[in-house]
This record gives structure tokens, C-alpha cells and sequence, in this order.
């Protein structure tokens, strides 16, 4: 991801540097007893903008004066990562709020382009697996089709195991590197 | 094995054909040098040549004392420094002596061989393989593989035996599946290099390359068909990862089937009528074949619940594949006329496989100490061997074709 381009923004700093805290804390997660990294789960107060049913409904567009919502810490839409299980690229019901999140963004901002990278465990074949990584992509993209994002507006390619963030061999790793990331355009 | 440091020898002091100008001698075990290798001779003939060459009637003279003796087999007990190590290393060869700039001769407990006759030893090594078993050798074909340090990612093209490495590419990136053409020319791969995966062609003798497929999505798992005129490869442009055919220059693309999940890794049949492939259409990755000409798709795996990374063996009686067992990942081959399937392999993580021109040999990655490095298996099951690389990671092996 490329660092945007800064001027003098003093808040702007600021912001990049709590969004680097924020995604350095993900890399050194306690691991709970299923493996899941703590801070990527939906937290129970997410901001209005998850609930409800009004379109586009988040505050503060992508050229807002204000803090963008994508690199804000205390919204949803700065989380990135849907977590799979083992072999299984359904979308588990505690990631749909944070994927309807970032649909309803991308409907409210038919502008803004979105990748959704598919990742695979260390485990089984380089091939398979990134047919695997590409399902899981898709999997989040067909589920944004259905609350307002468009077809050109979010790309699906997969990693298979071959870039996982976490180099481990063990039950930990392999539940961080199952994982869709969101990444939107001039990231 | 301790080499000792003396050995018996022949050894000639004058090319006038008088016996006392030859006599067995003790002399200094000869050390490997940068590129060469120590051999532990077993046997050595006396040819014609040889008795042409001490007499000073053969095309060419060594500086005396030399020690005569022009070809012969043996095992290799050293190799010099600049070698990489080491599938050789205890395996038995068939060397030549018969150059004017090589100083050994095989009349002799060891002989020092530069690695250039390697080559020389090779195709000895394919004939001799051949009338003894009436199968094609394969000591002078090539491999291709994936290397990786760090964050480099190089494509390696080396001899079988793993010597003489030349890297094909390089990239900060990953690289996948190496395919060679069926005439060796080219070299079919996956690369994330643009943050996606695209399949390129590149030509070994010119280094150039061009894109096979960049479609929407992901493009990956190539598979040369026999002619070498097409490929099957993996597309999810559709939507869905499927396997579709393509010409080589990248045009006519063609989808090959219509399913509700995951099809990938095809791999064409030797005589370029049905295709194998893996597939989760019935709830679980299977091995699936497709005949081409009716579409006929046919269930070929049916124990456990992974079983993937289809490769025909040659003589299309069957074929080798990867499965998955109590979570350990290891190579299988399955008889098509039997159904019989039998294990070859029991590390914990063994994939990619890729069979031998002559069938009798499966190149596959596995795992040692946290590090990625090849290994073969004979088709049997019997013959194991460990190869490493010198430093790096290594992956995705590919055995090429036979050179005319």
C-alpha cells in the first residue's frame, strides 16, 4: 500500500500513524482459543453506520475535510480482514456487519474501487489454494453485490498461501493467514 | 567414508609401448577442485583406445606420468567447492576420461572428473540405463524449480541432478507452477509480480516472455497440452475458478466445462484426449477426468477427503497425485485399469509432483526443518532421495522433457 501523499497535515499524520498502530496491533493479536485474532472481531459498538437500513449512511465522504472514515480507528470500515475457516470459504456471520459496511461504502461512493485479496493456510496445494484464496474473494464480493456495491467496483484476485502474514506453523497462523483483505484504490 | 589419502594407480612414464614404462604405483588420492568430483572407481575397462593412447597412437597425449584409462564407473565420494550438493553425492556414475585436458585417468582406485563431463556421463549413464532395463534414461534432461530467499523468488532451470542452476527469472514476488513446452523450449508459470496471478510464457533460448492470460480475477495452473500448440489453465474471469483452453500465444480462449465450485489443475493426458483435474464439485476437493471430445466428466478418486495435484504418468496407465491423511499431505499414484491406489511418499507436507519422462522417477517438494526442498521417489515407492539447495527454499519442481 502506498502511504498517501502528505502535505503539512498535521491531523493527517496523525491519522496514518494511529492506522499504523492500529495495523501493527493486529500483526501481535493474543490468539483466542479458536485462533481468531481478537481485534478483528465485529466490536458490539460499532458505529451507527452498520445498522439500519439507510443507503450510504456513512459519515463523511472519501473527500470529506474531515477523518476518512476507511482510516478512521473508531470505524468499522478501517477493519479489513474477514477470517475463514479450515477449507471453507463461506462468509461466518460474524464478519457479515463489517462486509455490509464497506458495501453500503462503496454504494454511497460509486467512485471509490475496492480489491478483495484471497489468502490460504500453509496447508495443501499451491494450485488449490489459490482457487481457494480467489473463492473466498469472491465469496465477500457476491455478498457486497447484495447490499448496493457494483460489479466494477470490486476486484477479487488470490494470494493462495503464498503471502501469509503470519509466518507460524501452528493453529494460530493458519487461522490469521485464512483471510480476505479489503484494499481500497491508492492504498 | 574416510577417503584415504594414498591410492594404487596405473601409471605411464613414456609412450614407446615397452612394458617398463607402465607399472602400478602409490600415489596421492587426488582433491576436487572448484567444479569437479572425486570418484571412488569400481571398474574401468581396457579398450582399444586405451591401448592406442599408451602407445602414443591416439588422437591426442596427456603431460607424463599420466595415468591411463578412458572411461569407467564408480561412485562419487567428493565434490569440489561451487558444486550445489548433492544429489549425486554416494549416487554411481559412469564417467569419461578421454579428453587431452583432463590430467586422471580411470586406471586408478579414484579419479578426479570436472563437471563439464557430466554431461559426457550422462548420456553414458542414458544408454547404459537403457539396454539394461529397455526404459529411456533420463540423466540428461533438466528441471526447472522455484527458489526462494527472503523476499527473492527466482526460477531455476538446472540439470537433473540438480547441478549447474541458471536463473530463468527473477522477482520480489512469488512464482508458481513452472511448466516446460513438450519441446522444451519454453517455460509456462504463474507470477504475483502485479499483485495478482497472470501465467506468462518465456522462451529459454531468448529470455523473452509473454502474457499467456491476465483476465479479471485470477489466472493460474497452466498445462501444456502434447502438441504444444495450447494450454488448459485455471480462470476465474467467469466468476468462478474454471478451467478453460487457450493457444499458446494467448488467443482462443475456450471454457472447458460449467461448474458450481472450484475447477482447477488440469493436466492433459500423453496423448492429448482427456484431461485430469481437481475439483470440489462433489463437496470436497476430488480428482475428476474429462474426456474432450464428448465432455464426458468422470469421478477418479474416491478415499478420503483431499485428494488433488493430478499428474498422468507417461505411459498412460495411470497417474500420481497428492493426498491428504490425518492432516499429512503425501503423494499417491493410482492405476487406471485397477483403481489401486498406493502411497508413495510419508513426510508431513509432500506436493507438486512432477513425473519423469520415462515414468519410473516423481520429483515433489517436501519440507525439512522448516525448509522447503525436493525430493524424488521412484514410481514404486521404493527408491527415495533427499535433494537440497545450497541455501534458499526451494518449491514447485517441474521435470522436462527428453532432449533429442
Amino acid at each position: 500500500m502506498n502511504e498517501p501523499r502528505s502535505s503539512s497535515s498535521t491531523l493527517m499524520l496523525c491519522t496514518t500513524a494511529a492506522l499504523l498502530v492500529l495495523l501493527g496491533g493486529c500483526q501481535t493479536t493474543p490468539k483466542t482459543e479458536t485462533g481468531v485474532p481478537v481485534e478483528e472481531r465485529t466490536p458490539s459498538t460499532s458505529s451507527t453506520t452498520t445498522t439500519g437500513s439507510s443507503a450510504g449512511g456513512v459519515s463523511g465522504s472519501a473527500t470529506a475535510s474531515t477523518t476518512n472514515p476507511l482510516k478512521d480507528p473508531r470505524s468499522i470500515l478501517s477493519k479489513r480482514s474477514v477470517y475463514f475457516d479450515f477449507d471453507r470459504y463461506e462468509v461466518k456471520d460474524e464478519f457479515k456487519p463489517l462486509v455490509e459496511a464497506h458495501a453500503k461504502y462503496l454504494s454511497g461512493n460509486k467512485s471509490a474501487r475496492m480489491t478483495v485479496q484471497g489468502n490460504c493456510d500453509e496447508r495443501g496445494s499451491r494450485e488449490y489454494n489459490i482457487a481457494l484464496g480467489q473463492r473466498r474473494a469472491d465469496q465477500v464480493k457476491r455478498m457486497m453485490a447484495l447490499y448496493g456495491a457494483t460489479d466494477g467496483q470490486v476486484e477479487t484476485v488470490s494470494f493462495g498461501k503464498e503471502k501469509p502474514r503470519n509466518p507460524g506453523h501452528d493453529e494460530g497462523a493458519w487461522a490469521e493467514n485464512r483471510r480476505d483483505d479489503m484494499v481500497y484504490a491508492g492504498e | 567414508m574416510a577417503i584415504p589419502r594414498f591410492m594404487r594407480a596405473v601409471q605411464l612414464r613414456a609412450y614407446d609401448g615397452k612394458p617398463e614404462s607402465i607399472a602400478v604405483v602409490e600415489m596421492p588420492v587426488p582433491r576436487p577442485g572448484p567444479g569437479e568430483v572425486l570418484v571412488r572407481v569400481f571398474a574401468s575397462p581396457i579398450n582399444p583406445s586405451d591401448l592406442m593412447f599408451i602407445r602414443g597412437l591416439y588422437g591426442f597425449k596427456k603431460p607424463l606420468p599420466a595415468v591411463p584409462g578412458f572411461e569407467g564407473s564408480g561412485t562419487i565420494v567428493e565434490a569440489g567447492a561451487g558444486l550445489m550438493p548433492r544429489f549425486l553425492d554416494g549416487r554411481r556414475v559412469a564417467c569419461a576420461a578421454a579428453d587431452a585436458n583432463v590430467r586422471g585417468g580411470m586406471w586408478a582406485e579414484y579419479v578426479v572428473t570436472p563437471a563439464q563431463f557430466r554431461i559426457t556421463a550422462h548420456q553414458i549413464a542414458d544408454i547404459i540405463y537403457e539396454k539394461l532395463t529397455g526404459d529411456v534414461g533420463v540423466f540428461s534432461t533438466r528441471i526447472a524449480y522455484i527458489a526462494k530467499q527472503g523476499t527473492r523468488y527466482e526460477l531455476m532451470v538446472a540439470d537433473s541432478d540438480g547441478y549447474n542452476p541458471q536463473t530463468i527469472v527473477t522477482s520480489t514476488e512469488p512464482m508458481l507452477t513452472p511448466k516446460w513446452s513438450p519441446d522444451g523450449s519454453r517455460i509456462a508459470y504463474v507470477s504475483l509480480e502485479n499483485k495478482k496471478p497472470i501465467i506468462y510464457v518465456q522462451s529459454l533460448a531468448t529470455g523473452q516472455r509473454q502474457v499467456l492470460a491476465n483476465f479479471r480475477g485470477s489466472n493460474s495452473a497452466p498445462s501444456w497440452a502434447p502438441d504444444g500448440n495450447r494450454l488448459a489453465v485455471t480462470l476465474s474471469r467467469d466468476g468462478l475458478s474454471q478451467i478453460y483452453l487457450i493457444n499458446a500465444d494467448g488467443s482462443g480462449v475456450t471454457r472447458l466445462m460449467n461448474s458450481p465450485g472450484i475447477d482447477t489443475e488440469a493436466n492433459f493426458a500423453p496423448d492429448g484426449k482427456s484431461i485430469l483435474f481437481t475439483s470440489d464439485r462433489g463437496g470436497s476437493p476430488q480428482i475428476y477426468r474429462l474426456t474432450l471430445g464428448s465432455g464426458a466428466v468422470e469421478r477418479m478418486t474416491f478415499d478420503g477427503s483431499y485428494n488433488v495435484s493430478p499428474r498422468h504418468l507417461p505411459d498412460g496407465k495411470g497417474f500420481i497425485f497428492v493426498r491428504r491423511d490425518g492432516g499429512r499431505f503425501n503423494l499417491a499414484i493410482s492405476d487406471f485399469a485397477t483403481r489401486q491406489v498406493q502411497v508413495l511418499t510419508q513426510g508431513a507436507d509432500d506436493e507438486s509432483p512432477s513425473v519423469a519422462p520415462n515414468g519410473k522417477l516423481i520429483l515433489y517438494a517436501s519440507e525439512n526443518g522448516g525448509r522447503g526442498i525436493l525430493a524424488a521417489v521412484s514410481s514404486d515407492g521404493r527408491v527415495k532421495q533427499r535433494l537440497t539447495a545450497a541455501a534458499s527454499d526451494v518449491r514447485e519442481p517441474a521435470w522436462g522433457p527428453l532432449t533429442k
